[in-house]
């Protein structure tokens, strides 16, 4: 070699790796983060339609999963879940199923629950089989159905839109829960109970009663495609749910016009959406198989729709996704993809 | 436009390469020649020391049907034959050469093989005679591929100018620069071989390699009795060049799983090696030189190069300004399939097809997530097997459900690696798994 070459700059030593030298930009916590921002605009709609008191809410349920993850996860446990992300996104996304005027200490209870018996007990993220968010949701509506079937009119109508509601004050176990509470009932209960159904434009709008996060069907529909184009979640898994409930809704509809109300109302109201954006789509607890995901979905669109149309609850949304969760591992084993060369066309 | 089912994009980084014209490195003073340089057995040496040799000389003879002549790659004087670090990081046994500084390295001049009229057995030994192998990357001796067995026939001939691998952009300018030596070299093959298509697959990211093949295409036709060169434009995404995965894109056509492209009747050879053979039939210049990138963001002076083989990494990175002070990490090849270089004082051997530098920032292992079972890793294989399992399986050593989840099928391309949002070192862990399937004597077909 050359004395030139010796004089160059030279690594002390080289590291070695292997193969491959690159790797995508996007990772777990990015991913984790842009879900979050995904989900900034579906706050802003809950503290538009249910007012700022939203907020204390949204923040119960998440500083309860925060505090789950440090009470539960370990040291090592709580520094990833806070490198990932995964706590406070399991928190608020059970905030936003929850009613308006629920009692913080409720909220905060759930989001704990969530983490703790969600994910936790699992083996933490990544082990657990049910959606996090939704085992907190379905925890607190088994102890406390009431509360989580009293509904409130949008924040504007009975009250006005910057008073805090009392009864999310509601001290723990001592005070009745919603008795001094002006409600209002879900286009899901007023169609189920009563008969009316609700226009489409107003469920598209989100001016209705309603979990938080739930209303407003097209601005979810909007972050939905959004995040599908940026690949944020597996795009087949809301597609499939939107397709059964449309198809088995529809034809529901043409052989049962007076049971069933028309496929767009199905789509449209109640926690359809959020379920299908953000719940269904966590790809903890859906298949890992393409395949797999069309078969999840159906499974959800065609649950959901049954629930609803057949069941005692006006609302299926979180059981028909919990359902699928514990159908994952099956659905997985039956969709496992044809490897390359075999079978089929080989 | 046509191409395989699953893969991946990532970034091209081809830039900083693909528009500068190839240059030929300046003689160095020392040329090592490992022995061992592909597929199949290493090459016996037939020189000994104070030895003095031309410029294409063979210096080592091939041991056996799967192995290759080893040519000098300039005119000199052996200095040893001894063991010599391969960039694999073994030591192995290698031919040292120092070049003689007033040797004007003129080639052989050679009257042209007449190939047409040599019965195929002659021109299968011609191919190992100058020493040509993959040039792609995998480096297998290419004359057994051209010894087709008793009752095949090989009736299709694809010619990969795919070049799907990050940085490198060596097949690019050889199409820009040569693109008539690829067609040469193609016609020669397929017509001696007697299929009845050629066919150049080449990714659309290089309009101007397939503008210039096409026009070289149409110049040569005719200029054998085998049929004429087609140049097929590809989608960008990789893992292209893998053979298996070029025949799915030009013909949708599934090689089975433990089967070789022979069994479908075809036949699959980098652009550099048609090159090589037009080289060696028309003008009798053996395989003693290769062309490759220069690149990564730890070189100063990214470049295509034309390289003696056996020429040091040394030399090679000195030629273009030198490391950066924030180099850490060199790889030989590809960064999807390439190989880490401890040192750099390794020759070029006839597969490397680049040399890339990465810095710290780059080289830093990444922090691992849980898997979140997102399944990108299955979307990427293209392959279709499901990475993911297969990691979560070799972490528990469970190498039997491995072998069942057909683990042994991974062509080891990277995709699900690259793929994954978690930092899971996917392919590593196969990679692993692999060998140790392999050890136990199972790996089912």
């Amino acid at each position: 070699m050359s004395d030139l070459a010796s004089r160059e700059h030279e690594p002390d030593s080289l590291i070695l790796r292997a193969a491959p030298y690159v790797s995508r930009s996007l990772t777990t916590p990015r991913l984790m983060t842009e879900v979050l921002i995904a989900l900034v605009p579906v706050v802003a709609a809950a503290v538009v339609f249910f007012g700022p008191s939203a907020l204390l809410v949204l923040a119960a349920s998440t500083l309860g999963s925060v505090l789950a993850e440090w009470a539960f996860g370990g040291r090592r446990g709580f520094a990833a879940a806070f490198r990932d992300g995964s706590a406070p996104l399991t928190g608020l996304l059970l905030g936003l199923t929850l009613p308006p005027a629920i009692p913080l200490w409720m909220a905060v209870l759930g989001g704990a629950v969530a983490i703790a018996l969600g994910k936790t007990v699992f083996g933490g993220l990544g082990q657990n089989v049910f959606n996090p968010a939704l085992v907190g949701r379905a925890f607190l509506q088994a102890a406390f159905p009431t509360v989580l079937t009293t509904w409130s009119p949008p924040a504007g109508e009975a009250t006005p839109w910057l008073a805090w509601r009392a009864t999310n004050f509601a001290f723990p176990f001592l005070s009745r829960p919603g008795v001094d509470a002006v409600t209002a009932a879900t286009p899901l209960s007023l169609a189920k109970f009563q008969g009316v159904t609700t226009a489409v434009p107003s469920l598209l709008s989100g001016h209705t009663a309603g979990s938080l996060g739930e209303t407003s069907a097209g601005l979810l529909l909007l972050l939905g495609l959004v995040m599908a184009v940026r690949r944020l979640f597996d795009w087949r898994i809301p597609l499939a749910i939107l397709l059964a409930v449309a198809a088995f809704g529809g034809l529901l509809h043409v052989l049962l016009p007076a049971r069933c109300p028309s496929p767009l109302f199905l789509l449209f109201s109640g926690g359809l959406l959020l379920g299908a954006v953000f719940m269904a789509t966590d790809p903890v607890t859906s298949p890992v198989t393409p395949r797999g995901a069309w078969v999840f979905g159906a499974g959800i669109g065609v649950l959901v729709v049954l629930i609803r149309l057949f069941g005692g609850l006006p609302e299926g949304v979180m059981y028909a996704v919990l359902l699928m969760n514990a159908m994952v591992p099956h659905v997985d084993r039956w969709t496992q993809p044809r490897p390359f060369g075999r079978g089929r066309a080989a | 436009m046509k191409t395989f089912q699953h893969g991946v994009h990532p970034a091209e980084h081809k830039d900083a390469t693909a528009d500068s014209p190839t240059r030929r490195l300046p003689f160095a003073a020392h040329y090592v020649l490992p022995l061992a340089q592909h597929g199949g057995r290493p090459s016996k040496a037939i020189v000994t020391p104070g030895v003095r040799v031309e410029r294409g000389d063979p210096v080592a003879e091939p041991d056996g049907f799967v192995s290759t002549t080893l040519c000098a790659p300039v005119a000199g004087t052996v200095t040893a034959v001894e063991r010599r670090r391969h960039p694999s990081g073994a030591m192995v046994d290698a031919i040292e050469i120092a070049a003689d500084p007033w040797s004007p390295q003129r080639l052989p001049s050679r009257e042209p093989l007449d190939w047409a009229a040599m019965p195929l057995e002659e021109f299968v030994t011609q191919v190992q005679r100058a020493g040509i192998v993959g040039l792609g990357g995998a480096a297998f001796p290419s004359h057994v591929k051209y010894k087709v067995p008793e009752g095949r026939k090989l009736e299709r001939l694809a010619v990969n100018g795919c070049e799907c691998e990050p940085y490198l952009t060596c097949d690019h300018r050889l199409m820009v620069e040569r693109p008539e030596a690829v067609v040469r070299g193609a016609m020669i093959l397929g017509a001696k071989l007697g299929v009845r298509e050629i066919v150049v697959g080449v990714e659309a990211n290089k309009p101007d390699g397939i503008a210039a093949l096409e026009r070289a295409a149409k110049e040569a036709a005719g200029s054998t009795d085998g049929p004429t060169v087609d140049v097929v434009p590809l989608d960008v995404k990789y893992p292209q060049g893998a053979e298996k995965m070029l025949i799915r894109a030009l013909w949708r056509e599934e090689v089975p799983a433990g089967k070789l492209p022979l069994d479908l009747g075809v036949l699959v050879n980098n652009v550099q090696t048609m090159a090589a053979l037009a080289d060696w039939f028309d003008a009798g210049v053996p395989l003693i030189e290769r062309w490759l990138t220069v690149s990564g963001p730890g070189v100063r002076e990214p470049a295509n190069l034309v390289v003696p083989i056996g020429t040091s990494v040394r030399d090679i990175l000195h030629h273009c300004g030198g490391l950066l002070p924030e180099a850490r990490e060199v790889v030989l090849g590809g960064p999807m399939m390439g190989q880490p270089l401890a040192t750099l004082d390794v020759p070029v051997l006839k597969g490397t097809s680049g040399i890339l530098a990465f810095t710290e920032a780059r080289a830093a292992r990444p922090t691992e997530y849980a898997c979140l079972k997102c399944g990108r890793c299955l979307e990427a294989c293209s392959n279709f097997l499901n990475p993911s399992r297969l990691a979560r399986l070799a972490r528990a050593g469970r190498f039997d459900d491995m072998d069942r989840a057909f683990a042994m099928d991974c062509m080891e391309c990277g995709a699900c690696s690259w793929s994954c949002p978690s930092n899971i070192p996917i392919v590593q862990l196969i990679r692993v798994a692999k060998s140790e399937i392999r050890k136990h004597g199972k790996g089912k077909k």
